[in-house]
């Protein structure tokens, strides 16, 4: 490597520049609650009928055509007239000017239970997640013993005491509310609390308060929003029931429980009389709920892991028609995996892989390497057929003994997973279910993979765990995941895996979650195995360091595509892409402390997202050996050492020369004729 | 394992007459009361010091105490015993406003780039939040993220954007920014760029050591991945359940470690050419360190004895002081 140590920190920031992502800036959070308040036609009719309810209330004097108490002794009791569209009361009174005039009083009452319920309950929350466990006990302690007091009994002895003070009356009821929001907020203010930027703001020195304002608080909005528009209906309705015995505003002053219970006492002479109250009233609660109902919408469910039905059909379909497409595989050599011309796809038609072609022969080891985002999780999973849903086959084979994989029915997978191919994945806890023993699941595995009794599948399990080097499997059988450490939860998962005797192992990066040590002892371990059962293995890495200790061959991804295939040791010691050569020359761990560089060698920007792949060269915007011949399609050239295969058109000129990755790639440009290098970056601006 | 000397310049320590950051005898309990007297201590009597510019690597494994060691500096965990002092000041138990105090002279870059920005707020504001809190007026606060986006390789315009909009590696060159907007004399990276991919991570590891070079930082480096610690730091110290194992010059404790336990952390780092890393697989085989799921060690004695192939009865009842061995100090009876 040639250690550069002339930094080009302007030529970066162009760079940069160009990856930036071209939308403009906005904010999510603050577009969040609009879009949602707007997203159904339940919540906008509430959101109208709110608004309207409070600006005919507030604009009632002008508009209304009665007084309050004017009383029309000659309308009493009547239904709609063209005097009275609503009808008139027990005392001739109009019942649209006394519900709209009462309006905003209930409403404006209602609120001061919310904000009180709200804000008290938000504010305790944020307190006892800021203040640390012990203050966090004695408030949970306080609105523990706030929710077991009878409520109602509370707020009628206050009238009692003090009379129909309305206003009072709702901010105690406030009070005893907000225990009950504290404890909805309390978890979230928590987790809020424990993110990495509330301590990167400790660290600046911002005191509890500061935090909980700005780190916490926003946070929260959501569900304050959601609990507000519930308690402002609850409160409403408590409003109108206190009316409803007795307890509203004093007499002539309109009020809706007062209504309805002026309306209750003539419900067989004037049923009518219930009707336009109780409407109101009904359609106000029914509008808050709504909206808080848009606003607590969890922003996009999350997809599951698991394919839908939908996700199943459509695998179906497109199974379907991969088999009409391709011609009847031809017998391959037993246990040999070979895959051909794979491309796989989002339903939207976006490719992730693209043409990837790769055999694994019995008792070999295969890496997949590249980095995050260019396929090569995705290649692995659509081996087992397990794809997330809304990606499936798009095009090509996977051929393992006689059957095309990609073509076969879930039906037909079932019977080869774990079978015949079986999966290790990179958090060995999520292989294994918490509610159950190591051993129960292991036990089920195999009885069910092995057809085997009882009895036998319990000696198998502690064959089985012996096998990948636990030594008190006996004591191991009897734990549950949780108990044992992840190095162990990965030995188990690789039992789980060899329960069903499987002449394939597809490992997701299986060592990326465990420590060094570990790591060493688990390659070790899948060695021996191979070693052991003559099963091959598809490794999905992104350490070339694993690569280089386990695997015969490696395949090289880059945005989708194998770059460079090929034996382990010519590629990781003559690396023919470029691409593996910039990845080596980045790895700190490829240089002895000795002739440590000043600097790593790097690759500017990053890996373009599927959309944006070119039918060129996919790496050639990122090389810094790239030039006009780069501005084609490349297909995978023989690279001169055995079979392997390497996508670059400059490769073998490449390989006279014998460059290096240098450290920083915007002088390397100068190996070749700047005029060639712009040509590229104007084909990929 | 070659026998090299430092060939590595060491960088030359500035003249101060006290380091920038003292560790002494620092102890972490989890817990309250009686559970925390019980339990293993996380952090068991680790002292080390950073001198102003240096670079001090924190390795270890998962459990080693490593990160709540950057905590306790950082004022994130409590320390149960020991003294922790920054530029002369006791800052052990340091609350709000004496961090404050410190005047963004200590900073901190996290581990998760996802995590560690304020997804609600943009990215200028973020920036601008520790200049504000030490009363920094809003458009030099602004003018200021602006400058320090460029220097971390990222358009000015990146202020007015949300961390969402920007991948892994543009997150943790903000969280960077982030960290040195104060301009600091010392920034605790903890596990900064294990999440990211190997061209990113060279991409940040170069950030960090130009802008070491550039403003004379120290940097405190915990990692798990030696290799990593040894391309940025000076000086290595290598944890073990909470104990320190060797510290000493990178190079020495990297090329020529001395302890059973960073023998095999060494061996156990992959090297991407194969051949060399099959005889280093079969060196790592050969050193008989027992795996790491042995029962956990009683209190007292060496707390690597149940794993290592040279303990003995003395490793049971005595715990070993580090000493000086070969250029670094190794805390090994038989080292």
């Amino acid at each position: 490597m040639i250690p550069n140590t002339a930094p080009a920190p302007a030529d970066e920031t162009t760079t940069a520049a160009a990856v930036l992502p071209q939308t403009p800036g906005q904010s999510a959070a603050k577009k969040f609650a609009g879009s949602k308040l707007f997203g159904s036609p339940a919540s906008i009719a509430g959101v109208i009928w709110l608004a309207a309810l409070v600006a005919a209330s507030l604009t009632a004097p002008l508009w209304l055509p009665f007084k309050t108490e004017d009383q029309d002794f000659t309308a009493v009791l009547s239904g709609p007239t063209a005097a009275h569209w609503l009808g008139t009361d027990e005392l001739g009174r109009d019942l649209l000017s006394r519900i709209f005039a009462s309006a905003a009083g209930t409403l404006g009452t209602s609120m001061i239970t919310v904000i009180v319920a709200v804000g008290l309950g938000t504010l305790l929350a944020m307190l006892a997640a800021a203040a640390g466990d012990r203050a966090e006990n004695v408030i949970s302690r306080v609105t523990e013993i706030m929710m077991s007091l009878p409520g109602t009994v509370i707020i009628l002895a206050v009238i009692g005491a003090v009379g129909t003070n309305i206003p009072l009356i709702m901010g105690i009821l406030g009070v005893l509310i907000s225990a009950g929001i504290y404890r909805v907020m309390l978890g979230q203010a928590k987790s809020l609390q424990s993110q990495l930027y509330v301590d990167a703001a400790k660290v600046d020195g911002m005191g509890m308060a500061g935090i909980s304002l700005r780190h916490v608080l926003p946070g929260l909005t959501n569900t304050i929003v959601v609990q507000a528009a519930l308690i402002f209906a609850v409160g409403m309705l408590i409003q109108a029931g206190l009316a409803f015995i007795g307890f509203g505003p004093p007499i002539p002053e309109p009020s809706w429980g007062g209504m309805i219970q002026g309306a209750s006492q003539h419900v067989y002479d004037a049923p009518w009389l219930m009707v336009p109250t109780g409407a109101v009233l009904a359609l106000t609660v029914l509008a808050a709920n709504a909206i808080g109902n848009a606003l607590g919408k969890a922003p996009n469910a999350t997809a599951s892991h698991l394919p839908s039905a939908a996700a199943r059909r459509q695998r179906a379909k497109s199974v379907a028609a991969i088999a009409a497409a391709a011609p009847a595989p031809k017998d391959s050599a037993k246990d040999t995996l070979s895959v051909r011309n794979l491309s796989v796809g989002v339903d939207n038609g976006v490719r992730l892989v693209t043409d990837v072609s790769f055999d694994v022969e019995p008792g070999t080891v295969l890496g997949l390497v590249g980095e995050s985002g260019c396929g090569k999780t995705m290649t692995a999973l659509s081996l087992l057929g397990l794809l997330p849903s809304g990606v499936s086959v798009a095009e090509g084979q996977i051929l393992w003994n006689g059957t095309n994989l990609a073509a076969a029915t879930e039906k037909a997978m079932e019977g080869i997973r774990g079978r015949e191919v079986a999966l290790i994945s990179q958090e060995p806890m999520r292989a294994l279910d918490p509610m159950f023993t190591v051993g129960y699941q292991l036990t089920a595995a195999i009885r069910r993979l092995r057809g085997t009794g009882r009895a036998d599948a319990k000696a198998e399990a502690l064959g089985l765990l012996e096998k990948v080097g636990i030594v008190d499997a006996a004591r191991i059988l009897k734990t549950y995941p949780h108990q044992i450490s992840g190095g162990m939860a990965q030995r188990v998962a690789i039992a789980l895996a060899l329960s069903g005797r499987p002449r394939l192992l597809v490992a997701d990066e299986p060592t990326t979650a465990l420590d060094v040590t570990v790591q060493a002892e688990i390659l070790s371990l899948l060695r021996s195995l191979v070693k052991d059962t003559g099963m091959s293995v598809v490794m999905v890495t992104h350490d070339l360091g694993v690569v280089a200790d386990l695997c015969d061959q490696v395949a090289v991804m880059y945005a989708g595509q194998v770059v460079e295939n090929g034996r382990t040791d010519s590629i990781l010691d003559n690396p023919r892409h470029p691409y593996t050569l910039a990845l080596l020359a980045a790895d700190p761990h490829a240089n002895h402390a000795a002739d440590m560089p000043e600097r790593l060698a790097t690759i500017t920007g990053q890996v373009p997202q599927p959309k944006d792949w070119p039918s060129t060269c996919r790496f050639a915007s990122r090389c810094q050996f790239a030039g006009s011949a780069c501005t084609v399609p490349v297909p995978l050239l023989p690279s001169g050492a055995g079979d392997g295969v390497v996508r670059c058109v400059k490769a073998d000129e490449l390989a006279v020369v014998g460059l290096d990755w240098v450290a920083t790639d915007i002088p390397a440009r100068h190996v070749l004729s700047l005029s060639e290098t712009r040509t590229v970056e104007k084909d990929h601006a | 394992m070659s026998t090299a000397t430092s060939v590595r310049p060491e960088a030359p320590l500035p003249a101060a007459d006290r380091p920038l950051l003292e560790v002494k005898d620092l102890v972490v309990r989890y817990g309250r009361g009686r559970t925390a007297a019980a339990a293993p201590a996380a952090v068991d009597g680790v002292s080390f010091s950073i001198a102003p510019g240096e670079t001090v690597g924190l390795v270890g494994e998962s459990g080693s105490g490593k990160s709540t060691i950057g905590k306790a500096i950082l004022g994130l965990q409590k320390v149960s015993g020991g003294s922790i002092t920054y530029q002369g000041r006791d800052i052990t138990s340091a609350g709000a406003s004496q961090r404050r105090a410190l005047g963004g002279d200590l900073r901190a870059v996290f581990q998760d780039p996802n995590s560690s920005l304020n997804p609600r707020n943009t990215v200028g504001s973020s920036l601008a939040e520790p200049l504000r809190l030490r009363g920094v007026n809003a458009a030099e606060a602004w003018q200021r993220a602006g400058d320090m986006l460029e220097r971390v390789g990222l358009p000015r315009e990146a202020v007015d954007r949300y961390p969402s909009q920007f991948s892994g590696g543009q997150r943790q060159r903000i969280s960077v920014a982030r960290a040195l907007i104060c301009d600091p004399s010392l920034v605790v990276c903890d596990e900064a760029v294990s999440a990211l991919d190997l061209s990113t991570q060279a991409q940040v590891l170069n950030l960090l050591a130009d802008l070491r070079d550039e403003r004379g930082l120290g940097y405190l480096f915990i990692a798990h991945d030696i290799a990593v610690v040894q391309f940025l730091a000076q000086r290595v110290v290598v944890l073990y359940r909470g104990q320190v194992m060797e510290s000493g010059p990178a190079s020495a404790v990297t090329e020529n470690p001395k302890h059973p336990f960073t023998q095999a952390l060494v061996a156990a780092s992959p090297v991407p050419r194969p051949a060399e890393q099959a005889a280093r697989r079969q060196a790592r085989e050969s050193l008989g360190v027992r795996t790491g799921a042995a029962a956990t060690p009683g209190p007292g004695g060496c707390p690597f004895r149940l794993r290592c192939p040279l303990a003995t009865d003395l490793c049971r009842d005595e715990r070993p002081a580090l000493r000086t061995a070969g250029g670094s100090d190794v805390a090994c009876h038989y080292a």
